[in-house]
């Protein structure tokens, strides 16, 4: 085994031990330097380790175990003093160890201006847990003060992590607005506005003359005599390559240790990451390209070909709620164009520098969603010649003019190779192919392909893909809202309904500053059932927020036309129904078809012919079977005892009894039942939302099948003795789903969410089946009537066309 | 610009739709607001959906049959969705709808 040493335990050299370890576990006996005394944490999340916001252990990357598992003998706390390259050893403290390849990762110092006062115990720089925790201490005390020297990203991140600890904080900054490298005057301007109204004093052009104090920090001088009381000083105003050992080594040298496109230094054996090396040169600082480099230099130690490559860098600056993006570069020039987009009210600017038709750098401030695309834009060097006048609105404007964008849509439009996390350089493709394998979580992709596992601004980004992905089945740990018109989730808008008393739409969208003027197909519907389930004695069951099946009682097809179901009480029928049936199928040209809810469905009806054919159904006493509706479908019932000579009990009694309870009820999602007359279940009860098997002791009653797109076997509720049981406790049960689930879950995932066992409980009272089956009835008296018969007598004219032209055509 | 009579606007359910039948095809007057309206193509250009079973929002409607949305004014394809439907001048005068014919025809002949 070669013997490998590493010194310096940063985020480049430790992502290089994971590529090391996972494709060649046996190939090194790994030494590990670090004059910090702990191993690798991720350095990018100090700052909300400084608010407070995570602990230094959520940030630790590798920890004690991680070392021992790969059997990596850890120096940690002991500095290098010297590479010996003739001997092939690394001189530490506590003495030497020989190498076959080295690696240096000795990441950079930050940079500390030489004014008087710079070296008193209070001044820190923001570079490692030390200077955290240094900050932390000093912001413990009541009422203290902090100026933070630097406005770039790190001077600001220190800052905001200040002033949530509770601190005064200044900010002092030399040049004429924030962040300069990386943000152009206007959305500088945004920045520092932001950052006032957190509390943060911002001082521009300001010019530190020195640091004061009597054996500690006590105050900053500025050179225009301004004096700045202090209690603590971060200097972060720049990092310098840590090369020393490189240059004393003799390697060959520019402003850091110079590499090959291979990580190779001037000495073939000796290797370098990170911070410390320059390539062509260029110096490097954020952690994107850092993870570039590891991989190749695992490829490179274990003898395989890669190279690396500088690429576009993105910006985002962590404090929370400045939301801020900058890439590409944005600099003012002749064959340049800008396109500027402002809104002072949201505090929102996008600017876009093109050149040649191609973008060439984006600044975005306040409204970043869509920065990831404009971001591939540059990379890419698209040509948006053609996208010009709406590129400034983003993806979901391009090919369409979209008022309010889905961002699933953007995110699932977006191509393979799209990166989605900056860091760590993980493209969309990678996240797919994860998600394909087994991923099912964030932490699993985190886990997997290590997007959104540093800076983690990409987390949502991730979330989407995982969604857009898996579809339903992806569930996000926090509840979404019900859509882009509101950030409220379902569960919210059903207590706020309740608690506020709303009992119109209008009150809905007014109280809950809903953001759209009337919701969209996905709110609509689900306010609408709320409100009448809740309110249905207040509340006016609206048609126009009702999917097409609902508000027309038929079931759209996919070409325009519907299908009609009258009602099958049990599944039973008679002669003279189908005489009826099959005369209506043939005035109206009807294709017929037996279903497997025990009824006839006739399909292909034109919608101006549903009143016709409905008032020839009601003719002969049927009425819809609201084959159509999130609401009851069908009891499917045996034949049992009336002639089965296995029939325990009458079960086909007892379906056209439920039947007949629980027609017209609306329900969150369909709801179907099914009723056996003994356990050989010929009415496959036990795959429905509530399914009763009969036994020659009575009645099990089970909830919560499915035979979807899940098939789940019901579970069992109660069992009963006696029919007056079975139709009370269905019919509280169905009540409790009404009053509960949230629109569209069918009952077994509403079960599964509030769990068997407090459905079991709550019914289990006998006072509280009544009050629930007392309201289902309350429902019911407005409810339970027969639509068609209602259309045809109140809506007829509906159904026709408006207008018919085609006889007084306009040659 | 030929104006004809096409119903009255009570005729149309607020936030809903009645068709048109005209020889380029069924034309869907929404009715988006109190006195808002706007007629445009019946016919989802994803697979040919009825728009005027949609559900009407803002000034858009969404198809019943696969949810593509359309904005009413443009008779653009909104969100990722590609596609577009015609859109014909409709106006409201006392109370009465008035579609321009010429418009439809136009769209007929080309």
């Amino acid at each position: 085994m070669q013997k490998l040493v590493v010194i310096g335990a940063g985020m480049a050299s430790g992502r290089v031990l994971e590529h090391l370890f996972d494709t060649a576990p046996e190939a090194f006996d790994v030494t590990l330097f670090n004059a910090e005394p702990r191993g690798n944490y991720n350095r990018i999340m100090l700052s909300p380790v400084l608010s407070g916001e995570k602990t230094f252990e959520e940030i630790v990357t590798h920890d004690d175990a991680w070392y021992a598992d790969n059997k990596v003998t850890t120096r940690f706390g002991e500095k290098v003093t010297k590479i010996d390259r003739d001997r092939k050893v690394v001189v530490g403290e506590n003495g030497e160890v020989a190498y076959d390849k080295l690696i240096i990762g000795t990441g950079s110092a930050p940079f500390i201006i030489p004014m008087p006062g710079h070296d008193l115990p209070g001044v820190v720089a923001y570079r490692d847990l030390e200077d955290t925790n240094a900050m932390i201490d000093a912001s413990a005390k009541p009422g203290g003060k902090a100026v933070v020297i630097g406005g770039g990203l790190l001077g600001l991140e220190a800052a905001a992590g200040l002033r949530l600890r509770g601190m005064d904080v200044t900010v002092l900054h030399i040049m004429g607005h924030l962040m300069e490298r990386q943000l152009d005057e206007a959305a500088g301007y945004l920045l520092k506005q932001d950052l006032e109204k957190r509390g943060i004093n911002v001082m521009l052009k300001a010019q530190t003359k020195c640091i004061e104090g009597d054996g500690k920090v006590e105050r900053v001088l500025l050179e225009d005599g301004t004096v700045l009381e202090a209690d603590i000083v971060c200097m972060a105003v720049g990092i310098r390559p840590a090369a020393t050992l490189g240059q004393d080594a003799g390697l060959e040298m520019g402003r850091a240790i110079k590499v090959d496109a291979q990580m190779r230094t001037s000495d073939p054996d000796i290797l370098a990451v990170g911070e410390c090396v320059e390539f062509d040169g260029n110096l490097f600082g954020l952690v994107a390209p850092l993870y570039d480099q590891a991989k190749v230099l695992a490829k490179t130690l274990l003898g395989e070909d890669d190279a690396f490559k500088m690429r576009e860098l993105s910006t985002k600056l962590k404090v929370t709620g400045c939301d801020l993006f900058s890439a590409g570069d944005f600099a003012e020039g002749d064959a340049r164009e800008d396109i500027v987009f402002r809104d002072p009210k949201r505090g929102v600017y996008k600017r876009l520098v093109i050149e040649d038709d191609k973008l060439v750098g984006a600044v975005m401030y306040g409204d970043t969603a869509d920065s990831n695309w404009f971001f591939g834009l540059i990379k890419d060097g698209s040509d948006i010649s053609e996208m010009r006048d709406t590129i400034i609105f983003g993806p979901a404007f391009q090919g369409g003019g979209a008022a309010a964008a889905d961002p699933l849509a953007a995110v699932a439009a977006l191509p393979a190779d799209a990166e989605i996390c900056g860091c760590n350089g993980v493209c969309k493709g990678t996240i797919v192919t994860a998600i394909e394998g087994a991923a099912t979580t964030l932490d699993d992709v985190k886990a997997i392909t290590k997007a959104s596992a540093s800076c983690g601004t990409c987390t949502g980004l991730v979330e989407q893909v995982l969604a857009v992905t898996l579809g339903d089945s992806f569930e996000a740990k926090a509840e979404k809202p019900i859509c882009k018109c509101t950030d409220l989730t379902h569960e919210d808008v059903r207590r706020l309904i309740k608690s506020q008393e709303l009992k119109s739409q209008p009150a809905v969208w007014q109280q809950l500053a809903w953001k759209t003027p009337n919701g969209c197909h996905v709110c609509r519907p689900a306010i609408n059932y709320y409100l009448l389930a809740d309110w249905p004695l207040d509340y006016q069951d609206d048609l126009q927020s009702r999917f097409v099946n609902e508000r027309n009682h038929a079931n759209i097809q996919k070409d325009g036309t519907y299908s009609v179901m009258p009602r099958m009480w049990g599944g039973m029928t008679d002669p003279d129904e189908l005489i009826a049936i099959a005369q209506a199928a043939k005035k109206f040209d009807a294709v017929v078809k037996v279903t497997g809810g025990q009824r006839i469905d006739l399909l292909g009806i034109k919608k101006e012919d549903l009143p016709a054919i409905w008032s020839d159904l009601n003719d002969a006493g049927m009425v819809s079977g609201h084959a159509y509706t999130k609401g009851l479908r069908t009891v499917k019932t045996c034949v049992g005892s009336d002639w089965c000579r296995f029939g325990t009990q009458d079960s086909t009694g007892l379906g056209i009894k439920l039947e007949k309870r629980l027609w017209g009820s609306w329900t969150p999602h369909k709801v179907k039942l099914g009723v056996s007359g003994c356990p050989r279940n010929c009415a496959e009860a036990t795959c429905k939302d509530v399914g009763v098997i009969c036994v020659d002791s009575g009645y099990q009653i089970g909830v919560a099948g499915a035979a979807g797109m899940d098939v789940k076997e019901t579970e069992r509720l109660i069992d009963v003795a006696t029919e007056e049981e079975a139709i009370e406790w269905t019919v509280a049960f169905v009540q409790l789903y009404r009053e509960n689930a949230k629109y569209l879950d069918r009952a077994y995932k509403w079960v599964a969410k509030v769990g068997l066992d407090w459905v079991k409980e709550t019914l289990d009272d006998p006072a509280t089946r009544a009050a629930l089956i007392e309201r289902f009835d309350i429902s019911q008296s407005v409810y339970q009537h027969d639509p068609w018969a209602e259309h045809v007598e109140n809506r007829k004219a509906q159904y026709a066309p408006l207008a018919d032209l085609t006889t007084e055509a306009a040659e | 610009m030929s104006w004809t009579d096409i119903g009255a606007l009570t005729d149309i359910p607020l936030r809903g739709a009645r068709i048109v039948k005209t020889p380029a095809g069924c034309i869907a007057v929404f009715r988006t607001d109190e006195a808002e309206v706007f007629a445009t193509s019946n016919k989802c250009a994803h697979k040919g959906g009825p728009l005027a079973e949609g559900i009407v929002h803002g000034k858009q409607v969404t198809c019943p049959l696969h949810n593509w949305v359309y904005s009413l004014e443009t008779g653009e394809a909104q969100g990722a969705d590609e596609g577009s439907i015609a859109t014909y001048p409709v106006k409201i005068e006392d109370g009465r709808l008035l579609l321009d014919t010429d418009a439809v025809a136009a769209r007929n002949a080309a």
